[in-house]
């Protein structure tokens, strides 16, 4: 009875006092999945192994023995990271049906620490995309579609009507585990983020969005976007439970080579009191063309919520961000052709009919495996890669990426501690707006504030703000030194508790369980 | 280094081996003296033979290269393939560090920079027994670059005329082997065995220096001897851990190098030595004849002792090569280097391979002849035999006869059984303890040779008898008592006297 409390703050204590079991925990998440089903947040739903593991959890917790923080708390995975035994599709032909024979690293720490995986979430077929519009299984509904705070402030039209054509994307790629967290049916969700894919979603879900530095987490069983960018995200409902995850999942990992050798200390967030030593830079170049005055309106309202609390807040200039996203598109698309090569029907994955030659099965199940989407990066990226292109684009590209990484590199070593920017130009959009632009498009304007750190490596998280004038959340984005995630998460965790980001009103929540409403704020830490 | 031998060739110029029957008698030998031959009798100018290698060398480990699956010869099918080596998507390449000391070892041994910091590259292709889609190799920045390799070949044939040579090595770079596609024709259909898919190679690239098949087969001889010395390949060539591919071309003196063709499926270096001979042959025919030579990759087929265009339906590959993001730079280190926090078990110290090297083979032979007076060209007969220079030291050790002649015995009559019987020197059934006993008795002078020969030719039996009993039993003893001698003699001289 504690489906709306946040992990270390309610749920882990409720557990531990046993005023909630594991199980109830879990078949309340359960059927609170069943009944927003239409949010198509889920693409597999792992009812029977999460109910043993939560019965495994409850066990534990009746031994007074449980595995730690995370043991019995419901979890959702987006499904581009391997889960034994449970499908893993990246929303692609290619990979439907597809159970891979190993847990990705993140998986297996989760498992390992008792956590209780409810299923897989939905996104862009393999990552690619800003909106989790792109997939095999359908967009995902944005739950704060369906929010009081929404309907009341849409044009009222006739109700049907307003259901179908109004509701609003996620953001994505990792739009599903957005809108899990966001709609209560898990306390934690892993994204991925390469360009912005978990940020996104969370800003535009109103839920905070983690992407750690580069080779704090493993990637091993994360099915890769680009490599060199690729980081599991983590998805929460407040910054605290963003740390908690954080330490049960990073550190090195020996089937990861890229991960930091240096072991990784799980900390608990303080409450800083006092920000007056901090410094926080405004990158001018944020200002980006296309951002809502309602954003660049907030922006500056946090800049001096910072400025107000004695802390220095200075204008910085990363002057190459405005190559970041033609950059990235090709380092992108590179690397995408690269790593979708494997896919040909031969070992696993969808395989053609066609088997009049070797070539020809390795065409037709490629081209009926993967959407235009990804067809168009392999190719754009193949192009990039041919010998007569590799020096005027990747090598130039590469060139590119070194310039924006040590632009943040110079402006950490200014002393700024910590930058803040918006994570999106608007609030999110309505699909049938959002589907006139190709994901290219999209894509291209929606990571436009986020794929700099992914360049960088920086760790960055998304932390809700407010409720744009359509009742739709909007979130800001701190982006801070490689490494630093509690520094980074601390000003997070402050900024958070001044602007009192306000709780989801679903309908379907309220329905569904009373009892949710009445509890969570009842329950709490001892 | 030595640029090449500069050997010429004629189309006349008939010596050595002989080309195969379609072509007529016609291939030629290599002049490996070094001087310029003279212009035929046509009047033509000879024609100047350029050969390069490139060498893929099985690295002897575990496990694979990136991988923990095992390493293993003729293993089941598909019985040694973890998750990585099937590509299966989230896998990541962990490298094994066993193979890095192997590379750094081979390189130091063929006199390479080591680079400090090398890189590994994807190199791709659409190839059913290559399931990521691409290889992981070392494109830009290979492990170990400009070394140099000195191998020795006989003058025409001649044991006693011995010339050394130095081939430069370009690089060696560590990447991975691909599976086995076994195409099954009658039901058209391809299987494919992911056992060797991931094995760590060595791809050691050496220069153009040379000009014949022999001289490429005794390049290759020497770094087989190198890598089964360091034990960084079992360089075995029918198991196929030591690939050799050619690149040929021919030109006229004082002019560029000819358009080069590239000759795979070369699975021994005595075909090795065919296959290039025939192809140099081939192309100046071609070339005499008016033709252009493509530059195209040709299997040898040694069926036939020759080489025939490959199909390539795809035209010039375009490998689209890209750093690979998910291993960090490839840094080792030297006694300089080290850092002094660092867990020894993580990195790799060039200096401490270095001191622990062992003996290379031309040390080796060195050794031999200096420490037992024997002709350098036995050094090398000893050498090439697997296990043969300890049986040749232990039998010096347990003999009085001087290992100079001890080694006449080994190389030609030992060593002759052994080929003819297709048995290696550990399946000798002449042990050296028995050899060397055999030997002091002839040293000792109770038998005469030609009776050590019966000797050994019974010892051959492996009736498990000693040379002594063997001796007894057919009464070869030399009589040495001098009475003896005079009474046998005497009987002689009767027994003629009376007739």
């Amino acid at each position: 009875a504690a489906l709306k409390g946040a992990l270390r703050l309610q749920v882990s204590a409720a557990l531990k006092e046993g005023h909630v079991t594991p199980t109830e925990l879990c078949q309340q998440c359960l059927s609170l999945i069943k009944s927003t089903k239409f949010l198509n947040a889920y693409v597999t739903v792992a009812e029977e192994t999460a109910l043993k593991q939560a019965e495994e959890s409850e066990k534990r917790h009746r031994r007074g023995q449980p595995l730690g923080v995370l043991d019995g708390i419901p979890v959702a995975v987006k499904d581009n990271f391997n889960t034994a035994g449970i499908e893993t599709t990246c929303a692609s032909n290619m990979l439907k049906g597809y159970i891979s024979p190993y847990n990705a690293t993140v998986v297996q720490k989760l498992l390992d620490q008792g956590a209780v995986l409810l299923g897989k979430t939905n996104l862009d077929e393999f990552a690619m995309g800003s909106g989790s519009t792109d997939g095999i299984f359908g967009p995902v509904r944005n739950p704060w579609s369906y929010s009081r705070q929404y309907k009341g402030k849409s044009v009222p039209k006739s109700h049907s009507e307003d259901e179908e054509s109004n509701w609003v994307i996620t953001g994505g790629s990792s739009g599903g585990s957005a809108a899990a967290v966001s709609s209560f049916t898990c306390f934690a969700a892993l994204g991925s983020d390469t360009g912005g894919s978990t940020r996104n979603p969370a800003a535009h879900c109103g839920v905070v969005g983690l992407k750690p530095t580069y080779g704090l987490i493993s990637r091993h069983g994360l099915i890769p976007l680009v490599n060199s960018m690729d980081v599991p995200g983590i998805l929460t409902r407040c910054v605290d439970d963003a740390a908690i995850v954080l330490g049960s999942l990073a550190g090195h990992d020996p089937k990861d080579s890229t991960t930091i050798q240096d072991n990784f200390k799980p900390f608990e967030l303080p409450n800083l009191t006092d920000v007056s030593k901090l410094s926080i830079g405004i990158p001018k170049e944020y200002h980006a063309p296309g951002l809502s005055s309602e954003i660049l309106a907030l922006w500056s309202k946090a800049a001096d919520l910072f400025k107000n609390a004695g802390a220095k807040v200075i204008e910085v200039s990363l002057p190459h961000t405005c190559y970041s996203i033609v950059c990235y598109h090709v380092l992108c698309t590179a690397e995408v052709a690269s790593n979708m090569a494997r896919f040909d029907g031969l070992e696993y994955g969808h395989r053609s009919d066609m088997n009049k030659s070797t070539e020809s099965l390795y065409a037709a199940t490629r081209r009926e495996g993967f959407n235009d989407v990804v067809r168009g990066r392999i190719l754009s990226g193949n192009f990039f890669l041919l010998k007569q292109n590799y020096e005027n684009y990747f090598i130039k590209a590469q060139k590119v990426r070194r310039l924006i990484a040590n632009d943040f590199v110079k402006v950490f070593r200014s002393g700024v501690d910590i930058l803040l920017t918006p994570t999106t130009l608007s609030d999110a959009v309505p699909y049938m707006e959002f589907i006139k632009e190709d994901n290219r498009t999209r894509s291209a304007q929606d990571d436009i504030l986020t794929q700099a750190a992914n360049m960088a490596g920086l760790p960055a998280i998304n932390v809700p703000t407010a409720l744009s004038k359509r009742g739709l959340p909007v979130g800001l984005q701190f982006i801070g030194r490689s490494f630093q995630e509690k520094q980074l998460l601390t000003v997070a965790k402050w900024f958070e508790k001044q602007v009192k980001f306000p709780m989801i009103q679903l309908e379907e929540v309220k329905r569904h369980d009373r009892n949710v409403f009445q509890y969570q704020k009842s329950a709490s830490f001892s | 280094a030595a640029r090449g031998c500069g050997g010429l060739w004629r189309r006349a110029w008939q010596r050595g081996a002989g080309g195969p029957a379609p072509r007529g008698q016609r291939a030629v030998a290599c002049n490996a003296r070094g001087g310029a031959v003279p212009a035929g009798k046509s009047g033509l100018a000879p024609w100047v033979p350029v050969v390069g290698l490139e060498i893929h060398a099985q690295i002897s480990s575990n496990s694979k290269l990136f991988s923990g699956s095992q390493v293993q010869f003729a293993a089941p099918p598909n019985s040694l393939v973890s998750f990585f080596d099937a590509s299966l998507p989230g896998t990541l390449p962990v490298l094994n560090r066993r193979c890095v000391e192997a590379a750094v070892m081979t390189g130091l041994a063929l006199n390479c920079i080591i680079n400090k910091k090398s890189l590994f590259d994807r190199k791709h292709y659409f190839y059913a027994d290559l399931p990521a889609g691409y290889q992981i190799t070392q494109q830009r920045v290979p492990i170990a670059v400009n070394g140099s390799l000195s191998y020795s070949l006989c003058i025409d044939n001649k044991m006693s005329q011995m010339v050394t040579k130095t081939v430069r090595i370009k690089q060696i770079q560590l990447e991975q082997d691909s599976g086995k596609s076994l195409h099954d024709d009658t039901r058209s259909q391809t299987l494919v065995d992911l056992n060797r898919a991931g094995v760590g190679l060595m791809e050691v690239v050496m220069e153009p220096d040379m000009c014949c098949g022999e001289e490429a087969a005794a390049a290759v001889r020497e770094l087989q001897l190198v890598l089964q010395t360091l034990g960084s390949s079992q360089a075995v060539m029918a198991e196929g851990q030591l690939r050799v591919d050619a690149n040929v071309s021919v030109h006229r003196p004082g002019e560029p190098y000819g358009v080069r063709t590239e000759v795979k499926n070369i699975n021994s270096i005595r075909f090795l030595a065919k296959a290039v001979d025939y192809e140099i042959q081939r192309q100046i025919e071609e070339l005499e004849n008016g033709g252009i030579i493509l530059n195209e990759t040709r299997a040898f087929d040694s069926k036939l002792g020759c080489t025939v265009p490959m199909r390539d339906k795809e035209g010039k590959q375009d490998y689209r090569f890209m750093p690979e993001p998910n291993l960090p730079p490839l840094i080792l280190y030297d006694a300089k280097s080290l850092p002094a926090n660092m867990n020894h078990q993580q990195v790799v110290n060039i200096d401490w391979i270095h001191e622990r090297l062992p003996d290379l083979p031309s040390v080796k032979r060195a050794k031999l002849v200096e420490q037992y007076g024997i002709l350098p060209e036995h050094s090398f007969a000893l050498l090439n035999e697997d296990g043969l220079t300890e049986f040749f030291e232990n039998v010096v050790k347990q003999t009085q006869m001087k290992p100079k002649k001890v080694v006449g015995w080994i190389l030609n009559y030992l060593l002759s059984y052994l080929k003819q019987h297709s048995l290696t020197v550990k399946e000798s059934p002449v042990s050296s303890f028995l050899l060397a006993d055999l030997l002091n008795l002839l040293e000792k002078k109770e038998i005469s040779s030609t009776a050590a020969k019966q000797v050994l030719a019974e010892l051959w039996k492996g009736e498990g008898k000693t040379p002594l009993e063997i001796v007894r039993e057919k009464k070869l003893e030399l009589i040495q008592d001098e009475k003896e001698l005079e009474q046998i003699c005497q009987a002689v001289i009767d027994g003629q006297e009376n007739e």
